[in-house]
């Protein structure tokens, strides 16, 4: 299995070596000046120049180039000329709260979505079915911004049950000491039981954004396959055996209708990162998603080529784990080269 | 791991995890509470140094609040009974005491001022300030020059506690210039034990601490998301502030922040749409100050320098088709004073901005333009900072429209934030809608930043006139000469002549708003835009 591991990993280098060029690339052809932005209202031709020549930026493109991969080398990724301070730090510090956030979400999602999809193949045609179909649709139409919004208003605003949405602590707590970086966990490791609810109910709504947006396309590829597997022969030779409906469906089908369901997180997962960068402005949440935003607006180079590359790296990393995940759910399946 | 156990332990993982209900404690902060407050913005710092490369806005807010300056402002009450910095009123802050001769200006620092790490603050730490500031170059040597501050030869410490500074020639902006953000006082010590020989000014380390003696430390920068102060509780230079603790947040969406001061959840916010100051103030839940930024304007500008808009009848005929009112109403929502519809364009007081005598009159436009050769008008493109996008569409769509009126089709083009100030340097956009504000609130400072040939970037209009130097010179040195008489002649007069030649059209004055609960109070509008936390106080 660790030989596969590694040769899966050996074909993600060329692609991820695509993605350093590419962003190199691609941040420099965009529009905008840092030069001058960062140089100040007030600045003279010479002062830009001066700023233009400290950030190294009046060097030759393959100069430049040259001296972002030696520095990728040695895992600096430059500094971020809108918060000062190294990409890396900047990335180690946010990565935690997107990541807590994606995954609460995308928890919530799935603790929503697979049962209501069993329910809606198993009662096709039902009330549960068109609920389900209409989940589906009012998650995928609705943009998650707006989402965010709504529920900021109605459940903040007006109803005042859910806290000020001003990121992941409110602005009188303190985060707990860092172990993982996720405040769930490292306040139950820290026994703050304060901390935890207080961090609990900022992530609640966010979370809850996410969840709705990524509802649709588990329930509905839930549904999907179950109905395959229900209608295949093997399920229909468990029900005349005489096993319970239980067993037939969760035993039977519903481990075969796993393995989409499995290739649908994976991609769910993805649109969910992307997702995070408007639910992150909308929240005022510290992670990785508005950092990239801000330092696009400001055409600071360093940290959005940082952003992608984290993403790229993540993508590679998470499907590799779903193609290891088939094996294990499916012994039919085995990894290729 | 085989596949059974793998589903079996993802099982009791999930269902372990879902019985995890927080139990519910209150916590007891409603104490210190009462002593913070609790301030969120749309950005903020990006470098808490305002000698750093591109500090931005928010980043002069921690300097001001966390470093001394020799001296401050005084207050005064505006007409509608809100504060403001005066002026014409200097009251100690480092230096208690100051003389100001024909060649310099003595300053007697305080004994007993500390700095945050407890060492005294003394002489030598101004002159290496001093020095720092008109040697990094950028933005702060920048600002130091405006007020003939340019070399470190300027500044003396005569003794532990009396500070020179020598002036290279007669200025009038020279002492107003010193109470600015820029001339502040680091501890020179401690940055120079951070500094490295790459960096002899130690910029690296003050980008991310603060090294002063200021009314407030900062104990806590999260970049993005938090700024937190402590008062200084041994600050000598100034009444102790009232608050003992300020958090400041970042809340990107202005609809966010409008909800957390309604809920009561923030004491106070900048940077609402005008369109939310207009209705938190009728509502009249939360208070809401507007002040009318000094030195600052909102115009469409020309770039004579190109056909048809070098010639003064097409700006003029511009000038008369600007929707002035409309303008003022459904984009400023009265947030803003109109600088249209004064008597005629002579100037009829010494100040800046003022009103012209243009007013919304397309008969007359159409006229004009007739006149200048183009009775069927031209096409041009009108540009704006999308960075302030909030303003600038609806007014820019408004004019697009009158224009249209009279023949002038445009094509609006929008630029990023980032590439706005590139494209100004360039100066080639025909026509923007812009703003401009000074920190020094002298009119003869605003015009030789915006009608003077030397061209600076914010000569939008590249406009250059012989005269108009001429004028503006002559009101520099009348200034500085304490002629008062001629200076009021000569400021009437390049202010009638930008009215008639109109490169650009004054459209109004912002106010700068600021939105607080009831509870808030002693807020003063700054020149500097940003909040002195010092005076501010909660019931």
């Amino acid at each position: 299995m660790l030989r596969q591991i590694g040769k899966r990993l050996a074909t993600a280098i060329p692609s991820l070596i695509g993605v350093v060029v590419v962003t190199f690339l691609l941040t420099r052809v965009l529009p905008g000046d840092t030069a001058a932005y960062f140089a100040g209202p007030a600045a003279t031709p010479q002062a830009i120049a001066e700023i233009r020549a400290k950030l190294g930026l009046d060097r030759s493109l393959p100069e430049q180039f040259v001296s972002y991969v030696k520095d990728l080398a040695t895992g600096n990724l430059g500094n971020s000329l809108s918060t000062g301070r190294p990409v890396v730090t900047e990335i180690k510090a946010r990565l935690p709260a997107s990541a807590e956030l994606t995954f609460l979400g995308l928890f919530l999602a799935i603790a929503i979505a697979v049962p209501l999809g069993i329910l809606a193949a198993v009662k096709q045609g039902s009330i549960i079915d068109h609920a389900c179909r209409m989940v589906a649709t009012a998650g995928v139409s609705l943009p998650v911004f707006f989402t965010g919004l709504l529920l900021v208003y109605v459940f903040y605003f007006l109803l005042g049950w859910a806290p000020a949405p001003l990121g992941r602590l409110d602005a009188f707590s303190s985060a707990p000491p860092e172990v993982t970086g996720f405040y769930l966990i490292d306040s139950l490791l820290a026994r703050d039981l304060e901390t935890f609810r207080a961090s609990l109910a900022q992530l609640a709504v966010p979370a809850i954004t996410m969840a709705v947006f990524s509802l649709a396309p588990i329930a509905r590829m839930t549904r999907a396959s179950m109905l395959a597997a229900l209608a295949s022969e093997f399920v229909r030779t468990a029900k005349a055996s005489g096993l319970t409906p239980t067993t037939v469906i969760i035993r039977y089908a519903f481990r075969n209708a796993l393995l989409p369901v499995v290739t649908t997180l994976g991609m769910v997962f993805s649109f969910l990162l992307g997702a995070n960068v408007l639910v992150e402005k909308v929240f005022a949440w510290p992670g990785i998603g508005s950092y990239a935003i801000e330092a696009l607006i400001a055409s600071d180079f360093a940290p959005v080529q940082g952003f992608v590359l984290t993403m790229a790296i993540m993508y590679v990393a998470l499907n590799l784990l779903i193609d290891m995940l088939y094996g294990v759910i499916d012994p039919r399946v085995r990894m290729e080269g | 791991m085989n596949r059974r156990d793998f589903l079996k332990t993802t099982a009791i993982a999930a269902g372990a995890a879902a019985p995890v209900a927080a139990p519910f404690i209150r916590s007891a902060e409603a104490q210190s509470r009462a002593e913070t407050l609790l301030v969120v913005t749309e950005s903020g710092p990006n470098n808490v140094d305002i000698h750093g490369v591109g500090t931005n806005r928010p980043g002069y807010e921690v300097s001001w609040n966390c470093y001394d300056r020799l001296f401050t402002h005084g207050k005064k009450t505006l007409p509608d009974g809100t504060d403001s910095y005066d002026r014409d009123k200097y009251e100690p802050e480092l230096a208690e005491s100051w003389d100001i001769g024909p060649n310099s200006a003595t300053f007697k620092l305080r004994k007993n001022a500390k700095f945050h790490d407890g060492t005294p603050i003394t002489a030598k730490d101004v002159k290496w300030s001093f020095d720092r500031a008109v040697s990094v170059g950028g933005f702060p040597t920048f600002q130091m020059k405006a007020g003939s501050l340019e070399k470190p030869e300027q500044f003396v410490a005569v003794d532990d506690s009396t500070f020179r500074v020598d002036f290279i020639r007669k200025d009038a902006l020279t002492i107003p210039d010193l109470g600015v953000i820029v001339p502040c006082v680091f501890n020179s010590g401690l940055v120079k034990k951070n500094a490295t020989e790459k960096d002899p000014w130690g910029l690296e380390y003050t980008k991310q601490n603060t090294a002063g003696g200021g009314a407030f430390k900062m104990t806590k920068w999260t970049p993005g998301t938090e700024v937190v102060y402590e008062r200084n509780e041994d600050w000598k230079s100034g009444p102790v502030p009232k608050l003992k603790r300020v958090i400041w947040r970042m809340v990107p969406s202005a609809g966010n922040r409008r909800a957390l001061l309604e809920r009561g959840d923030c004491d106070i916010s900048f940077d609402l749409p005008n369109k939310d100051f207009a209705e938190l103030r009728a509502a009249g839940k939360v208070k809401v100050a507007a002040t009318p930024v000094g030195n600052g304007i909102g115009y469409i500008g020309m770039n004579v320098n190109k056909a048809p808009f070098d010639n003064v009848k097409v700006r003029q005929a511009v000038a008369y088709a600007i929707p002035y009112q409309k303008i003022m109403d459904a984009v400023l929502f009265g947030m803003g004073n109109p600088l249209h519809g004064g008597s005629s364009n002579m100037a009829a007081e010494v100040a800046w901005p003022q009103k012209h005598g243009y007013t919304t009159d397309l008969v007359k436009a159409k006229q004009l333009l007739t006149e200048a050769g183009y009775p069927n008008g031209f096409e041009t493109t009108l540009s704006f900072d999308l960075g302030f996008a909030v303003l600038n569409e609806p007014m820019c769509i408004l004019v697009q429209e009158s224009l249209g009126q009279i023949g002038i089709r445009t094509t609006i083009n929008k630029v990023p934030g980032s590439n706005w100030r590139a494209e100004l340097l360039k100066k080639e956009m025909p026509l923007i809608s812009n703003f401009f504000s000074g920190w020094l609130d002298y009119p003869e400072y605003f015009f030789f930043w915006c009608y003077h040939g030397q061209n600076a970037v914010f000569n939008t209009m590249s406009y250059q006139s012989k005269e108009m130097d001429a004028l503006i010179d002559a009101a520099r040195v009348a200034a500085a000469e304490g002629n008062k008489a001629a200076y009021e002649k000569d400021v009437k007069a390049f202010v009638t002549k930008a009215f008639e030649e109109v490169p650009r059209i004054p459209v109004f004055q912002p106010y700068l708003c600021v939105a607080m609960q009831p509870n808030v109070s002693g807020y003063r509008y700054w020149f500097h835009r940003q909040l002195d936390y010092r005076t501010l106080s909660k019931a």
